[in-house]
């Protein structure tokens, strides 16, 4: 009788640790969805819950794409100890590129997006060059290129709005799609109905979710790390499902899956496992963490930063892209302080500015955060200057949160 | 006997999990020196942390008495008032700053409010320096001493601040023999003038020639205290680890084999000042040896390790051969692919990636064997760490654990495992066993014969000569860059090593 009992007790306290250790652990992560989570709920209440409705959530989620994609990339800059203030400008630069490219060169849209990709990537070689190989810090390299290529975009665009209607008309169609098309469905359907496509790509997402995370599980159980009790894992995983399957369920029933957004979650799986899975991001994590370590360990530190500055630099191509399919133009203010938004994105998802610390999902949702506000804001009529006001105080207090915690 | 001028009573600490002491009582009387002995973890600079308020008053249980007055330290300037300076391991001055700036840093001498007086500073630097016996301007820069001169700034630091209590955490594991005889003298002279001093240490033999009390703490508790007389080194060992060992150094005798690793007239050169530091130097090392490099501090040894694995220096001569083969190394990856390894002299900076766990610094050298195609087998990654922390017997609550959590030899073990997943043929242990207590350091000693048993080559860097007369099978001396003795284990002596080591050849 007293064992049972006594086990009973040290069963709960075992359990109440577990619970508890999970939270400290992921705090973070937590802290991050809390804030999400307060947000839509404040801009619900204000905006009589226009906020909420399946059009508002939808465009939101397209508004996070550019974002997003800097975010991505912003991460792995950061993690590796450097920063990339030039993406904004760069951003615009190639959104123009891809406009010149279909409006003056009458490129077709693959041509033209290639054509972009190239460019970023350039971009991408020469700051890379300046950083690794002649070790001017990656602040001044890309803050040279932030006010260079403002300029450039300027001077290819002629200072005018290049509107995509002056391209040939098909190409201007399917160009369109990128950032403002939707998942086809096998039956028409219009909004407020369901879209079936959309609908099995949200299943095939559930069941994704579910399949790694059990597989996970069973790997750690296998090589004896801990893991938290099987009720807890069930709940985490219900949960979850029930998280992707609401917010895709308000796509569905508007409009169906923005192709962008669908894109943005591939860039999201990719990125995240090349940060956990390869050996490159592995090396780039240590290098963040303690250069001189990582190049004792036989890793070469130039030739990472410079294949690192090549990746912001492609995925900020990618991001022009899709802000001039969005726009349907390429403008001379097109990324303006999206380099701000995007390292404000990765820092509200975890990422510390020191350096080797930081993860995909973090800023992804650091994306959405920022998204939010501009949205919520937007939607409240709310006066300009406040909106840039309120977006730099909650920068602030996300790096004193981030700050705070770490003191523990 | 003298009076007792501060005492810790019934010290208890815990953090949440452990009880990192437990009702600790130490006495500490008026112008003695009072050494602090224990293991890595046995609670030494915890107890310290609260005595300099680090940790403040209410956050631990028990009392500091200091002249019959219970103090209530709040933060470290709190102590610092009360007459005790704190010197920790890792040096805490501003190196690009002048000696002066740094002694009053925080409390500059002022003539009016906010406005230096440097005139004063200089004046009261300069006899502050004489105190330490240092000979150099006020206005040195620290960056341009030396690391035994920085530490007699900071002592000097501590007594500008007029201590009565002056504490020494590890003041001489980054000190050649002179530095350290110099600190034991000044030592001496602040015990002659009535200034306590609490030291703490892992080289017994120091303690032995300076204190005259000593403390043994373990797992958080004091075991005993004595005076130095009553307090042999075998006795201090039996209690630190609560054991007799029997053989610190565990000899081992192996056949020779052929020669695996030859220098031939290494030529290296500094990058930024130009200077040869090092000249003409050839060596081998033979299957089934390790080879030990003695020498001063700032000798060259490093320099040389570091220039051979191709990561420091500008070569100007010489040619490295393995097996029988010449070979040529550009960089770190080139010398891992030939199958060297390099355990640094300095962990936290060149060994370890803190903010990593076990698992991934364990495969941070020799991620490409465990991955395909630029992809990590996560499987194969856990059986690697895993393999090594049971083999070198790592203390590890997991393989996810951050090693910045891990004590000094549990990391030393960890970076022993990541280079040893590299399957070395040549193995450079730069200060292998510097600050790690000697549980673990019998231990990294007999991982070392282990290897030498299954054919790796050591080169073993040490500026213990025990250690390098211990463990060495031939000891090849450097002074100033030049290789100016060679020894085979049995003639070599502490005197013949110290005689090269200081350029008598």
């Amino acid at each position: 009788m007293e064992t049972t009992a006594a086990s009973a007790t040290s069963g709960e306290s075992r359990l109440r640790e577990l619970i508890l250790g999970s939270i400290k652990r992921n705090t973070k992560q937590y802290t991050m969805f809390i804030a999400l989570i307060a947000i839509w709920v404040i801009f619900a209440l204000v905006t009589d819950r226009v906020f909420l409705t399946p059009r508002n959530l939808s465009n939101l989620f397209v508004q996070t794409v550019t974002t997003a994609i800097l975010a991505i990339g912003m991460v792995l800059v950061i993690v590796t100890g450097h920063i990339d203030l030039s993406v904004g400008s760069v951003l615009g630069f190639a959104g123009a590129v891809c406009a010149m490219l279909m409006i003056k060169f009458e490129w077709g849209v693959a041509a033209s997006i290639a054509g972009t990709a190239a460019v970023g990537l350039a971009i991408g070689a020469w700051h890379g060059f300046w950083v690794a190989y002649r070790k001017v810090p990656a602040f001044i390299v890309t803050l040279a290129s932030m006010l260079a290529f403002r300029g450039l975009i300027i001077g290819i665009t002629g200072g005018q709005t290049q509107g995509l209607e002056m391209a040939p008309e098909r190409a201007a169609e399917v160009f369109k799609l990128i950032g403002q098309g939707y998942l086809p469905t096998f039956r028409p359907a219009t909004a407020g109905q369901l879209h079936d496509t959309s609908l099995y790509f949200s299943l095939l997402m559930i069941v994704l979710f579910v399949v790694t995370a059990l597989r996970r599980r069973a790997a750690r159980v296998k090589y004896g790390f801990a893991v938290p009790p099987l009720f807890a894992e069930v709940l985490r995983l219900v949960f979850g499902s029930a998280l992707i399957g609401a917010f895709s369920m308000i796509m569905v029933i508007y409009l169906g899956i923005p192709l962008a957004v669908i894109f943005v979650l591939i860039l999201t799986l990719i990125f995240d496992f090349i940060a956990n899975d390869t050996t490159f991001g592995r090396h780039l994590y240590a290098i963040g963490g303690n250069p001189e370590a990582a190049k004792l360990s036989g890793i070469s530190v130039p030739r990472h930063t410079f294949a690192l500055f090549m990746i912001m630099g492609l995925m900020t191509a990618i991001a022009g892209i899709f802000s001039t399919s969005r726009l349907n133009a390429a403008t001379t203010s097109a990324g303006q302080n999206a380099e701000l938004d995007a390292i404000a994105s990765a820092v509200i998802g975890g990422t510390s500015l020191m350096g080797g610390e930081g993860t995909i999902y973090g800023a992804v949702i650091g994306a959405l955060v920022m998204a939010s506000l501009d949205n919520g804001m937007s939607l409240m009529n709310m006066d300009i200057t406040f909106q840039y006001v309120i977006k730099g105080l909650i920068l602030l207090l996300a790096v004193w949160v981030d700050m705070a915690q770490r003191k523990k | 006997m003298s009076e007792v001028l501060l005492e810790m009573k019934g010290i208890t600490k815990e953090f949440p999990g452990v009880r990192a002491l437990e009702d600790v009582t130490v006495q500490f009387h008026k112008g003695e020196i009072h050494a602090l002995v224990g293991e890595n973890g046995a609670g030494k600079s915890t107890l310290m942390k609260i005595l300099s308020g680090f940790y403040p008053y209410g956050t631990y249980d028990g009392d500091i008495v200091l002249d019959g007055k219970v103090q209530k330290f709040n933060r470290i300037r709190d102590s610092e008032h009360a007459g005790i300076a704190i010197i920790y391991q890792e040096l805490a001055l501003v190196k690009h700053m002048t000696i002066a700036e740094n002694l009053f840093l925080g409390g500059e001498l002022c003539k009016a409010k906010g406005v230096i007086d440097w005139n004063e500073t200089f004046h009261r630097t300069e006899k502050a320096l004489k105190e330490v016996g240092l000979r150099v301007s006020p206005a040195t820069r620290v960056i341009d001493l030396g690391v035994g001169s920085q530490q007699l700034v900071e002592i000097a630091k501590a007594l500008t601040k007029d201590a009565r209590v002056l504490i020494l955490d590890e003041p001489t594991a980054a000190l050649t023999e002179t530095e350290t005889e110099n600190l034991l003298n000044i030592l001496d002279s602040l015990r002659a003038k009535g200034v306590t001093c609490i030291y703490i240490s892992h080289r017994l033999r120091e303690v032995d020639r300076i204190a005259d009390r000593i403390t043994v703490l373990r797992d958080g508790k004091t075991i005993v205290t004595d005076t130095q007389e009553a307090m042999p080194e075998e006795r201090i060992i039996h209690n630190m680890v609560g054991r007799a060992l029997t053989d610190m150094f565990p000899r081992r005798v192996r056949p020779l084999g052929d020669a695996v690793l030859e220098v031939k007239n290494w030529t290296v050169e500094d990058p930024v000042t130009g200077a040869l530091v090092c000249d003409n130097i050839s060596f081998e090392v033979r299957k089934g040896e390790i080879l030990g490099i003695a020498g001063l501090m700032g000798a060259g040894r490093t320099e040389l390790v570091m220039s051979l694995f191709g990561v420091w220096g500008k070569k100007k001569a010489g040619e490295v051969w393995l097996k029988g083969k010449p070979i040529h190394i550009h960089n770190a990856h080139d010398a891992i692919r030939e199958g060297f390894s390099l355990v640094s002299e300095d962990r936290k900076r060149y060994g370890l990636i803190l903010g990593m766990d076990v698992k991934q610094n364990s495969t941070l050298a020799s991620l490409e064997r465990i991955s395909k195609l630029g992809v990590i087998n996560k499987n194969e990654e856990i059986k690697s760490a895993q393999r090594y922390v049971r083999e070198l017997r790592t203390k590890t609550p997991s393989l996810e654990q951050r090693v910045g959590n891990l004590s000094g030899g549990n990391q030393q073990k960890v970076v022993l495992a990541k280079w040893l997943l590299t399957q070395p043929k040549v193995l450079f242990l730069d200060e292998p066993t510097r600050g790690i207590d000697v549980g673990a350091k019998v231990e990294i000693y007999n991982i070392m014969n282990d290897l030498v048993d299954q054919g790796v080559c050591v080169v073993m860097i040490s500026s213990e000569l025990p250690e390098v007369l211990g463990m060495s099978d031939r000891i090849v001396v450097i002074h100033e860059g030049r290789l100016t003795g060679s020894f085979k284990r049995d003639e070599a002596t502490e005197e013949k090593v110290i005689y090269y080591a200081t350029g008598g050849a």
